[in-house]
């Protein structure tokens, strides 16, 4: 499978253009890394190309079709910030079956402890909060991840143990990653293939 | 080993304090329950005494007696009851409908300019005259001040839900449960409906007084309930006459045990508010 992003353009308002025709293009199969500087347009970029932001120039397609709106979205987001993507009145086990309910090998992979479950998002830390919303993202129906600076938060050790359960359950199942940092060193062990973000950006 | 504190020690203390918030919320509504019940089980009917009119508070009348003699407790039972049930049933329903109209409004853009043009076209008309001719309209009596009542506040909170509301939607959870394929009804029903709810609950109980106050003052001017029936609204509003001959207890008491009900109310709200809250839940 072939994620496609072309001739995409986009700003907030009209005074300064942030996206300016960036074409970018992802097999399932790979992992690309994506770095660029503070505000260069990194994360918009990201959620034009998972589905959140609608009124841009350009198409983004999955083999050559439209993705459709209603369903599943295949291309999912993970946020730097997992606190915010996490209904403050759920426990933590509805906040990962909402998406599907992965299997106990799985949640021990990401080093999910089965206590956890029981919790509000509040009493976990931004560490246990991600390896929820990863999980989450890793529905069967997923076919591409985006991932918005998902460890910075983290320490190295347990950036090596996410990014390794990640890596592995994307390579077996096939699914692409796109993987955005400003964190070289990162991305240069991870990544099969690394773009430049200001040299895309035709601005 | 340090001293307990108060509520540590005794009858409570193998509890934790979810227990006994639930305890709390148990108690005071069943203290709310035994003065409505109590209320419609005893007879407004009383018989006049003019022989025991006007006595000051004794044992044998409590509350003492008014200009006819009947026995001040007995009314204000009776008038109490009858304010919760019309406070409980008119907050209930504006709650409802300010819920309502608070998801049609965060439906499209079209629905939110209505709901807001609604909310500016109740808010522009004077309360009490809103409330006058809704209760005219019902027919008067208990149902019409209700109607009026519940058709007149729901205006605040419904502002207060539409902005929370906005807010939300607005949210990463939101958008990311719509990438998820959850469709709006869903949406609402688990993610807005959880985080409003307590806002939904205080503003229940902030209409509750309002409810009260306006059902005596529409009574007082005579679109409400007929003199017969002792709300107290009513009680209050005839003691009025009585006040300056000395007669204080007709005012004093039915008042005060207004404001325990109230009260009462209130504290059910807060620790309601405890329960739902997850940041406070572990406090």
């Amino acid at each position: 499978m072939e994620l496609k992003a072309e001739n995409i353009s986009f700003s907030y308002n009209k005074k300064r253009q942030i996206l300016k025709d960036v074409s970018l293009s992802l097999n399932s199969n790979q992992i690309i890394g994506l770095i660029g500087d503070s505000g260069s347009g990194k994360s918009t970029l990201c959620k034009i190309m998972a589905g959140y932001i609608s009124h841009y120039k350009g198409s983004v397609t999955l083999d050559g079709n439209k993705i459709p709106d209603k369903d599943f979205y295949p291309v999912q987001l993970i946020f730097q910030h997992p606190e915010k993507t996490m209904n403050p009145k759920w426990k933590m086990k509805k906040v990962l079956n909402e998406s599907w309910t992965p299997t106990q090998d799985l949640k021990d992979t990401f080093g999910l402890k089965d206590n956890w479950l029981t919790r509000w998002p509040n009493e976990l830390s931004g560490g246990e909060l991600q390896r929820f919303s990863i999980l989450r993202a890793l529905n069967p129906k997923t076919k591409f991840i985006i991932a918005d600076e998902i460890s910075t938060m983290l320490d190295a050790v347990t950036q090596v143990q996410i990014w390794d359960a990640l890596i592995s359950h994307c390579r077996a199942n096939d699914i692409g990653i796109l993987a955005v940092s400003h964190d070289p060193e990162l991305l240069e062990v991870v990544c099969d293939d690394i773009l430049m973000f200001n040299e895309i950006n035709n601005l | 080993m340090s001293e307990l504190p108060w509520y540590n020690r005794g009858l409570f203390s193998n509890l934790n304090l979810r227990q006994k918030t639930i305890l709390t919320i148990a108690l005071t509504g069943l203290i709310l329950l035994i003065i409505f019940i109590s209320g419609l089980l005893t007879n407004a009917n009383l018989p006049t005494d003019f022989s025991i009119k006007m006595q000051p508070p004794s044992f044998q009348h409590l509350f003492g007696t008014d200009w006819m003699g009947r026995d001040m407790f007995t009314r204000t039972i009776k008038g109490l009851s009858l304010s919760i049930m019309i406070g409980l049933v008119s907050s209930i329903l504006s709650s409802i409908i300010a819920t309502i109209l608070a998801f049609i409004a965060s439906t499209n853009k079209f629905c939110d300019e209505f709901v807001s043009w609604l909310i500016d076209l109740f808010a522009s008309i004077p309360h009490i005259l809103l409330i006058m001719m809704i209760s005219i309209g019902f027919g008067k009596g208990a149902f019409g001040v209700m109607m009026a009542v519940a058709f007149s506040h729901w205006v605040n909170l419904t502002r207060v839900l539409r902005a929370e509301v906005l807010q939300i939607n607005t949210s990463e959870y939101v958008a990311l449960s719509k990438r998820f394929g959850k469709s709006k009804l869903w949406i609402a029903k688990e993610h807005i409906l959880p985080l409003v709810l307590s806002q939904i609950f205080v503003g229940t109980l902030l209409v509750f007084p309002h409810a009260i106050m306006h059902e005596s003052s529409v009574t007082f001017l005579g679109f409400g309930l007929s003199p017969h029936e002792p709300a107290i609204g009513i009680i209050l509003s005839e003691s009025m006459t009585y006040l300056a001959m000395g007669a204080w207890w007709l005012a004093f008491f039915p008042g005060l045990a207004l404001l325990i009900v109230v009260l009462l109310f209130d504290i059910i709200g807060d620790n309601l508010k405890r329960l739902f809250d997850p940041s406070e839940a572990n406090n």
